[in-house]
């Protein structure tokens, strides 16, 4: 596991467990979710981002090792996530930018081709880009050629909890795009986020499941294990699943007698 | 296209006659489902549903935790002026009622601005009467430029205006437009605006949709209850919100129920809403769209509102005042009588106390 590294933006991350900020009942939980699972990474909404509360401020819960990844929720179109996502930087958020550019508000799909040419301008301009995206090859492939760090595919639209619905895309970005893939938006189990990094996701964000859990400390540290298990799960090598039986021993099995 | 052509195709009769005539296994069949229909939505807002409102309580409390999570906007009314040239029957600024009729100069609008920040809300609704001479639309857009630099999200409820003056305002900082259609049943309607621009039920009922084709982020609509028979109305309300989701599905579109509350002028509710009515319609509207925004104001109590916090609600006023410069001086008549006149910190508490978060920034203008 020594060698098992994930590195994003010249950063070496000692967890593949990203978590959100929002849906909570209040930013103290904040602190303390990130001290429970362990995560490094936290997407923040530039939206909400107070500087001039010092108790609405979400920048103040969260500790300094982190690394603060603004997001650009609210952002409709290209334009408008470019200049939140300058606006992050100039608030003093650092260079990482999750672009989330969303234009439809029934499922808050992202916009894959805004989202593109975001990340286009971004790149260039110096951010560590990771766009949110729906799983589609073409798009991340012109995603990694501009220059992003990461691609993160939806697992489920947002807030449904619904699980890796769009497993067998996300298989085919894990397997073509030499950039980590991380799973953002629709885990709802520690076991969803284990069959994610099975798959051999590089990572997954989960906001939803914890913030609206009985008990988000408790799930935050099911998420980290859960991410844990799926990560050394795939390093051993995962067995391919087969539709019959097959003895141990098959028709070839005497000739190593 | 506009929502005029939809809702022609429905007769009230007939919506009525349905939902009047659901059944409980039809409501439990709705409760049943991910997503609904305009059907399942009709039998959560029948007589038979009213015996499922715990379940359907339930059921709103977990759809808002998964798709809004705990987080509440708190947000303040401005009303920068009162003069008003319609005659609508119901209303405190009614051309014929005898009140004091203000507008707030730029200053002054910086004045009750500076009041509010002190509270910490940054979202604010800047509302007026309809007046093309003392509430122009430039008089508007000036007020919008001063409110933009003291709010982080600038908000209007005004008369209907064109698309090119929404766009101006836009342009001048304000991202949010509240448009209520009072009575969507064109009887009612009629009945209620005898005179004055507000006559026209076509023109305001394509207001919201010029809204959304200005740019405007956020989009507000409503029924205002006790004007016509409410079950209907929030029908109507329901379809209005569905369609403009679809149409325009960039826009955050967001549903308010105002209540009819006692006023300066004298006006008989004709279909007054009891509670558990108001409880009922507002959980149907959450089950029914998951994905639109649910605001309620402070002419409901206190109580009230606190025990609606989590069943759907995800926007609320606090410390509000009605009347024009309200804040700084605390005189003059307001719109409607508040009934929660809690201040901001005091809801806020509230908010914590109950697991909820208060946030006071959702926006910023990046113009």
């Amino acid at each position: 596991m020594n060698n098992d590294s994930l590195i994003i933006g010249g950063v070496e991350l000692k967890s593949r467990l990203f978590t959100g900020s929002g849906k909570y009942s209040s930013n103290a939980l904040i602190p303390k979710v990130i001290e429970r699972s362990g995560c490094q990474v936290v997407t923040v909404a530039v939206r909400r981002v107070d500087l001039d509360s010092k108790e609405e401020n979400m920048l103040n819960y969260i500790p300094k090792d982190c690394i603060l990844m603004p997001n650009t929720s609210g952002a409709r179109n290209a334009e408008e996530a470019v200049r939140i996502a300058r606006l992050a930087r100039a608030m003093g958020c650092g260079n990482w930018i999750k672009i989330e550019v969303i234009s439809d508000t029934r499922y808050l799909l992202p916009d894959n081709q805004e989202t593109l040419k975001a990340t286009e301008i971004l790149a260039k301009e110096g951010f560590v880009v990771l766009p949110y995206m729906c799983p589609e090859l073409m798009t991340a492939k012109r995603m990694r050629d501009a220059g992003a760090a990461a691609v993160m595919p939806l697992g489920a639209p947002i807030g449904t909890n619904k699980g890796l619905k769009t497993k067998e895309l996300v298989k085919i970005l894990i397997d073509e795009i030499d950039l980590p893939i991380i799973v953002d938006a629709g885990i709802g189990k520690p076991s969803e986020a284990a069959e994610a990094m099975e798959l051999g996701a590089a990572a997954v964000l989960v906001n939803t499941a914890i913030a609206s859990a009985g008990d988000p400390l408790g799930m935050a540290e099911a998420f980290s294990l859960a991410v844990k298990a799926g990560r050394m799960a795939y390093l051993a090598g995962t067995v391919e699943v087969k539709n019959f039986a097959e003895a141990s021993s098959p028709l070839t099995g005497f000739l190593n007698e | 296209m506009s929502f005029y052509e939809v809702i022609q195709k429905y007769d009230s009769n007939t919506i009525r006659d349905r939902i009047m005539n659901t059944k409980p296994v039809d409501v439990m069949r709705a409760l049943e489902k991910e997503n609904l229909t305009q059907e399942n939505f009709m039998a959560l807002i029948s007589p038979a549903a009213s015996v499922f409102l715990e379940e359907m309580a339930r059921k709103a409390q977990q759809i808002t935790l998964k798709h809004f999570g705990r987080a509440v906007l708190l947000y303040a009314p401005i009303y920068l002026a009162n003069y008003c040239v319609n005659n609508c029957l119901y209303c405190g600024f009614n051309v014929y009622n005898k009140i004091e009729r203000r507008k707030l100069t730029i200053e002054e609008v910086g004045v009750e601005a500076e009041c509010i920040t002190k509270n910490g809300i940054k979202h604010i609704l800047l509302l007026t009467g309809e007046s093309a001479k003392h509430s122009s639309v430039e008089y508007i857009k000036e007020c919008a430029i001063e409110a933009a630099r003291h709010f982080s999200s600038v908000s209007i409820e005004v008369y209907p205006l064109e698309v090119d003056e929404y766009k101006l305002l836009v342009e001048n900082g304000v991202d949010g437009l509240t448009i209520y259609q009072e009575a969507y049943d064109e009887e009612v309607y009629r009945i209620m605006h005898p005179s004055g621009p507000k006559k026209d039920y076509r023109y305001r009922l394509d207001t919201p949709e010029r809204g959304c084709v200005s740019g405007m982020r956020s989009v507000g609509i409503g029924a205002l209850l006790g004007l016509g028979e409410w079950r209907t109305e929030s029908f109507y309300t329901a379809m209005h919100a569905q369609y403009l989701t679809r149409k325009y599905s960039d826009v955050e579109i967001s549903v308010s129920f105002p209540r009819m509350r006692p006023h300066a002028g004298d006006f008989d509710i004709p279909h007054p809403v009891n509670d558990r009515e108001f409880v009922q319609i507002m959980l149907a509207t959450r089950i029914f769209l998951k994905h639109v925004g649910i605001t309620i104001s402070t002419r409901e109590n206190s109580d009230f509102r606190d025990n609606l916090v989590g069943l759907g609600i995800t926007k609320m006023s606090a410390g509000s005042a009605t009347e024009v410069g309200g804040y700084s001086e605390k005189r003059g008549d307001g719109q409607f009588d508040i009934s929660d006149d809690r201040s901001v910190e005091e809801v806020r508490q509230m908010l914590y106390r109950k697991g909820f978060q208060p946030v006071f920034k959702d926006w910023q203008c990046i113009l």
